[in-house]
């Protein structure tokens, strides 16, 4: 099937906002390369778990589209129009099965060489799109804390060695209060600033605290029931008589919220949704608390665009054979604080570097803490980047002065 | 749609990929300096090549140091305490590339196999195929009429059962290389009856096929072979590995019992544990990385130490490829190698060995396809099928 070849009922499975849009959209839809139109339904069939602020890109994303002329459209899309497909490919059913079409069409890009040409098609896209949409103001600067280290008493690791040049390092940190001190002051910003899946907490610790209803919460911890249920599945796909990659990927992406314990209807669905793409989508969030806490942040910036995201990573299972990693709920994972100290170390430098690439990034602040200890870090206006303080500063005095 | 671009998306708009690749060697040559005392080198300078000390026939060893490494963790300042003996023992005795670049598919199988024929294979990284060149192996064999037992692979995981020799009608079946899968052999003896237990840490395979093609039909020895080649029992086999900590050191450790029971004249190791870095966790993605500097200068020292492979035997050091740049939005770091960026393309190689200069930078950019056509200068063969040129610095 082509684009050209698109009808209102084409769009007969996709949920109701989705249909809305697509149908809505029609004539342009039509108008697209199929080297590019899958990719656009792979947002839009989904439109309905949507964060606002990806609603409001994907909606800009028509908007930018349907202001094209006919012949700055056709110029624009010349790259994605220049991608040579397969055979297979064109009789994949990309309308109801867009993400599958995109895996396959990875794989097709990699294989044919073209994966340099597409991606600098993107990029020129991209770029363009963006400077074609101005950026809503925002009601105040964006904020970023990552809290590392949870139970590490010694430690020889060298911390925060990629954020020392971008802020000012502490190293005689007053932590009266510790960790309330910070969610405190999420909860505050989230109450001054009230903005749907604007605030945000993950945590991966054994026992998070519990933040207040204008913070969105996503722990390890409270999902361990969807993870176990997870961890069963994945077992039984590695055991299968032969284990096919891109099949486990495909089989991932098909499991329902409702199948692993997530709420699948109700004002809880679209968290649901996301937790569980942290689980079906990220690779290692399943097993280890580091890497689900990264994973969560990185997805929750990107996708929701939040004002402030609080990240607090937690130690995670040593090391093991998959089996005894897929097994947590038959006992106890044996931790291992140390290393899940310099995972986090590298986890607060990704989540610096995610909340850099939102809107309005050169306004953002960042605090990263060693928990219970006296190192932190501090970036963001005010901040001398590359310089150490040894003065003694309380906890609660750094976090008032980035948030 | 800005998150599905984002995908593809680089933060390196405003810089060509040729500024970007030159970047990436002049960063790495710079602390390479620093950190070894190593010289620029047209290849014209740096001291005199040890001629004299070559004997003949030679051989060759080919470590791929992986599956994956950035230069962040290895090269650049902070990864250099990572590598404290690739840097202070066996750089300064080589020559060292700072720009190897790796223009395929970059997964590991394919990529390894385009390595291993000299040309960029196509086929799925995940299929249970032979490549589609011709291999190292099969020319070595056929041009210099050398027997199976001349040459080697130790690989991984089963997926890389099939990579001792190609589907060409020209070569193939009987011409290629033994392939030995330390895992599968020490699975296989532990389900004759031994304590599985206590060997789990060694049978983890990759983070994102752990059990890949259960199903073999490549020329990998098996068990009952095991006694005839390496001339282990599999109590002894089972016995060994007991005292090592990773799959990486059990390769090793077969690596040491082919060569001191068939001095093979051309060995091909591919190490892995770095590839755990898909699990998302960067401690263990470093301590991988600790390790394959460890085993690398442990398998030169044996090199040395062994008078069948003492100053005759060429050692190349080189990852299969990088991967993704922290910088790059597409990806996420460290973890993969989806993007084909230019720092999951770019990696460097380590070259010693006699006739090789040494504590000797080269620059200019060689590809990972030319490793072949440089072996077949050094050993006598002709890699015909190859689409790389033999390295002038090492021939």
């Amino acid at each position: 099937m082509r684009p050209s070849q698109l009808t209102v009922e084409s769009f007969a499975a996709y949920p109701a906002e989705a249909k809305s849009l697509a149908v809505t959209n029609l004539a342009l839809l039509k108008k697209l390369p199929l080297g590019f139109a899958p990719l656009l339904l792979r947002e839009l069939i989904v439109y309905d778990y949507k964060f606002p602020a990806e609603r409001r890109e994907l909606d800009g994303q028509f908007a930018y589209l349907r202001l094209l002329s006919a012949t700055d459209l056709a110029k624009a899309l010349t790259p994605f129009q220049q991608i040579r497909l397969s055979t297979a490919l064109e009789k994949t059913d990309w309308v109801n099965s867009p993400a599958v079409f995109t895996e396959q069409l990875t794989a097709h890009l990699w294989t044919t060489r073209q994966i340099d040409a597409f991606s600098a098609a993107a990029v020129e896209y991209v770029d363009k799109s963006r400077a074609a949409l101005p950026e809503a103001k925002l009601p105040i600067h964006r904020l970023g804390i990552a809290v590392i280290g949870q139970g590490v008493r010694n430690n020889q690791y060298r911390l925060f060695r990629k954020l020392r040049p971008l802020g000012t390092s502490f190293t005689r940190v007053q932590q009266t209060g510790g960790l309330k001190v910070l969610t405190d002051a999420v909860a505050k910003r989230a109450s001054d600033h009230p903005v749907p899946y604007g605030h945000w907490y993950v945590d991966g610790s054994a026992s998070p605290p519990v933040l207040p209803e204008g913070v969105s919460s996503v722990t390890y911890a409270g999902l361990s029931p969807a993870r176990v249920a997870i961890q069963k599945r994945m077992t039984v796909f590695y055991e299968a008589p032969v284990f096919d990659p891109e099949m486990f990927r495909t089989r991932m992406a098909q499991i329902q919220p409702e199948e692993i314990g997530l709420a699948a209807s109700g004002s809880g669905e679209l968290l649901s949704r996301f937790d569980l793409s942290l689980l079906t989508e990220g690779s290692g969030t399943q097993v280890f608390a580091t890497t689900f806490v990264k994973w969560a942040a990185r997805e929750a910036l990107r996708r929701a665009q939040p004002l402030t995201l609080m990240a607090r990573f937690g130690p995670r299972q040593r090391e093991n054979s998959m089996n005894e990693l897929l097994a947590e709920s038959t006992r106890p994972p044996e931790l291992d604080p140390q290393g899940s100290l310099i995972d986090a170390d590298m986890g607060a430098w990704y989540n610096w570097l995610n909340l850099r690439r939102l809107p309005f990034a050169e306004d953002a602040a960042f605090l990263a803490w060693f928990e219970d200890q006296q190192d932190a870090i501090a970036i963001g206006p005010g901040f001398e980047p590359g310089r150490y303080s040894e003065t003694s500063v309380e906890l609660r005095e750094l976090i008032e002065r980035v948030a | 749609m800005r998150n599905v671009m984002n995908m593809w998306l680089r933060d390196i708009h405003e810089t060509s990929q040729r500024e970007v690749a030159e970047a990436i060697s002049l960063s790495r040559r710079r602390f390479l300096r620093a950190a070894t005392g190593a010289g620029a080198a047209t290849a014209l300078f740096g001291p005199a090549p040890l001629l004299g000390l070559t004997a003949s026939p030679k051989k060759a060893i080919v470590v791929t140091f992986g599956g994956g490494a950035r230069d962040e963790e290895t090269l650049m300042p902070d990864g250099q305490e990572n590598i404290p003996n690739l840097l202070h023992e066996l750089i300064p005795q080589a020559t060292f590339f700072s720009q190897v670049v790796n223009r395929g598919i970059l997964g590991h199988y394919v990529a390894t196999a385009s390595i291993v024929t000299g040309a960029y294979e196509t086929f799925n990284n995940f299929a249970a195929v032979s490549p589609n060149n011709p291999t190292v192996f099969e020319y070595f064999r056929k041009d210099l009429k050398r027997p199976a037992t001349d040459c080697w692979v130790v690989a991984p995981s089963n997926g890389f059962a099939r990579i001792g020799e190609s589907a060409h009608k020209s070569f193939g079946p009987g011409l290629g290389a033994g392939v030995v899968l330390p895992k599968r052999l020490l699975s296989a003896a532990l389900a004759a009856g031994a304590d599985g237990e206590r060997y789990q840490h060694l049978l983890r395979d990759n983070y994102e096929t752990p059990l890949f093609a259960p199903t073999l039909a490549g020329q990998q020895i098996e068990l009952s072979q095991m006694a005839d080649i390496l001339k282990l029992s599999v109590d002894d086999f089972i016995a060994h590995a007991r005292n090592l900590a990773s799959p990486d050191e059990l390769s090793v450790y077969v690596t040491k019992e082919l060569m001191r029971r068939h001095a093979p004249s051309l060995l091909w190791v591919t190490l892995h544990d770095i590839d755990i870095a898909h699990s998302g966790t960067f401690s263990l993605y470093i301590d991988g990385i600790k390790r394959c500097d460890r085993l690398c200068a442990e398998l030169w020292q044996a090199i040395g130490e062994d008078p069948e492979y003492a100053n005759k035997t060429t050692m190349f050091i080189l990852p299969d490829f990088g991967r993704d740049s922290d910088i790059n939005p597409g990806g996420n770091g460290f973890q993969h190698h989806r993007t084909g960026d230019q720092m999951s393309r770019t990696t460097w190689m380590v070259v010693l060995g006699p006739g090789v200069r040494q504590n000797v930078v080269v620059d200019r950019p060689v590809e990972s396809t030319d490793l072949i056509p440089t072996l077949g200068s050094l050993l006598g063969f002709d890699a015909r099928f190859s689409t790389g040129k033999p390295i002038a610095e090492v021939t």
